[in-house]
């Protein structure tokens, strides 16, 4: 009898019938886990790639350091997590995705490794890093990072000052700026052959903004050398700039008297300039500077934070360039 | 005789009423597949720039597929193939949304002065709103009864803002790419929508030649 009429009453469902409390309760855990299991082929492959990335960035030597008594080292923020800081990368002798360098620097080779310091220094010499390693205490470091794409993180690096280098080599008086060129091995760099950029990469100083203490020759991350796809074993990190400022894997260290055209500068003249300080009211012509993700906090759905001028570091370093137009000097 | 059998054994299936929603429900695999990396967090470190992206890049693929349609049912000479250009449209507007919507929600927080001054600002913004409101003309007007409303000539005038879509979607990519001047994806979508539209050209113009003489 499908129509049911008024001698029918009501219809019980047999007791057998009947959901269960206890799976009525769990409902929306079934839901998931029959949704897991069709994305389960996709996501396992995601996940073992991500494990690799992992697997590149645990268990490297532990590079003991100190707190650093330079003003305005340690930025009072929550860190990004190291995972996130090793495998969101753009370092294009590796390739232009962010996650190509977690995945191919493994190849990069850093021992033995030398710093060629020549120009207009007192004797030009190559020094090996374990002995560059010696010429300052290592101190730890919280700084921002800001990418000139829009997005920033907190690391604490580990290093010290740049200034200790430059003492050491005593450059000459005619001695302006510094350039420094970075490895560019097409052997072990698969993005050297993509032809992005003008190899090798190199980035460029004013001597003043080089001997700042807040300029990091850095050696470490997170309490360990130097990841291969931050920048192994030696890399500078200049806080208060865009972060590709900061070069790494630098094999040589020139001074010169005239401002070198550095590497953006080169491939994009009206995107980049040699200083490409911080800065929210000078938008890159193709996007705003006003404003930044940071990488792991808050949900999607969060606003991105406001950029502060010179990343935060105003007070540390504004007086670098007093007077000087930032709009004609970007 | 076997070859013409195969061919008859494909026909029916493209005809058959289930083959247009299989296809549909293949389509939104990767929605799927995007909607579980954010229940699971997957993106990687930055899931709002992996979704921009991704949408995006979805976009471009059904935008690519649906003008294979027209190709396909010409070459083969099978109109089943037309059963599926409507649902294909409107599944790359379906990513199109999605891609504007992961822009103003995720990168702008739904702030329209910001948004509005960033197309004003960056050229390759602007360029993808047209294409967002060309699709949008294209969507609104998909169903049989705006086809009869407007006259099948004036109809199909209008539904070739498609080609208009195809380039200044590639602009809006090959703008986006410059950046780190990596345009091998883009040079790749741009000969695939290049070869399509070249396609139609060679095609149409070869068939009224022939119509003249």
């Amino acid at each position: 009898m499908l129509i049911r009429t008024h001698q029918d009453g009501f219809i019980h469902p047999l007791s057998s019938e009947i959901t269960s409390p206890e799976a009525y309760a769990t409902r929306r855990q079934l839901l998931r886990q029959w949704t897991a299991g069709a994305a389960a082929a996709g996501l396992s492959a995601w996940g073992q790639r991500e494990a690799f990335a992992q697997g590149t960035t645990a268990k490297l030597a532990a590079l003991p350091a100190n707190q650093s008594p330079v003003q305005g080292a340690m930025a009072v923020e929550k860190l990004t997590s190291q995972h996130d800081a090793t495998t969101y990368n753009n370092f294009y002798e590796f390739g232009v995705d962010k996650s190509d360098p977690a995945r191919k620097a493994h190849t990069l080779k850093t021992t033995p490794w030398s710093i060629e310091v020549e120009g207009l220094v007192k004797k030009p010499t190559r020094f090996n890093l374990e002995d560059i390693m010696k010429w300052g205490a290592m101190q730890e470091r919280i700084y921002r990072l800001r990418c000139v794409e829009g997005w920033s993180m907190v690391i604490p690096w580990i290093g010290y000052s740049l200034s200790d280098l430059i003492r050491r080599v005593e450059p000459l008086p005619g001695a302006k700026y510094i350039e420094f060129i970075t490895q560019a091995d097409a052997q072990t760099m698969p993005g050297i052959r993509g032809g992005y950029l003008d190899w090798p990469y190199t980035e460029g100083l004013r001597m003043d903004e080089a001997m700042h203490p807040l300029t990091l020759l850095s050696f470490g991350m997170y309490g360990e050398v130097l990841p291969k796809q931050n920048g192994a074993p030696v890399r500078l990190v200049v806080p208060w700039k865009y972060g590709f400022k900061s070069g790494k894997s630098i094999v040589k260290i020139r001074f010169v008297e005239k401002q070198p055209v550095v590497s953006w500068e080169k491939a994009a003249p009206q995107e980049y300039g040699f200083y490409s300080n911080v800065n929210p009211k000078v938008d890159h012509p193709r996007w705003s500077q006003a404003s930044e993700r940071r990488i792991g906090e808050g949900g999607l759905l969060d606003k991105k934070r406001k950029t502060l001028m010179f990343n935060g570091y105003e007070a540390q370093v504004a007086s670098l360039y007093a007077g000087m137009d930032l709009v004609k000097h970007f | 005789m076997r070859r013409l059998h195969t061919h008859q054994h494909l026909r029916q299936h493209l005809r058959h009423p289930l083959a247009k929603w299989t296809w549909v429900a293949c389509s939104l695999v990767p929605f799927v597949y995007l909607c579980a990396g954010v229940w699971w967090d997957r993106l990687g470190p930055n899931p709002a720039e992996a979704l921009i992206r991704a949408s995006g890049d979805w976009t471009l693929r059904f935008l690519c597929i649906t003008l294979l349609i027209t190709p396909l049912r010409i070459t083969t000479q099978w109109p089943e193939w037309l059963l599926f250009r409507r649902s294909l449209g409107l599944l790359t507007f379906f990513y199109a949304c999605l891609h504007a919507l992961c822009y103003s929600l995720l990168d702008m927080s739904w702030e329209w002065d910001e948004i509005a001054k960033d197309i004003v600002k960056r050229p390759f913004i602007a360029v993808g709103l047209a294409c967002f409101v060309l699709l949008m003309a294209l969507a609104a007007t998909s169903f049989n009864a705006a086809v009869k409303a407007m006259g099948a000539t004036r109809w199909r005038q209008l539904h070739r803002a498609v080609y208009a879509v195809a380039v200044l979607g590639i602009l809006h990519f090959f703008w986006m790419r410059a950046t780190k001047r990596n345009f091998a994806e883009v040079w790749l979508y741009a000969s695939l929508l290049g070869a399509l539209l070249g396609w139609r050209v060679y095609h149409f113009t070869k068939r009224s030649l022939w119509k003249v003489s």
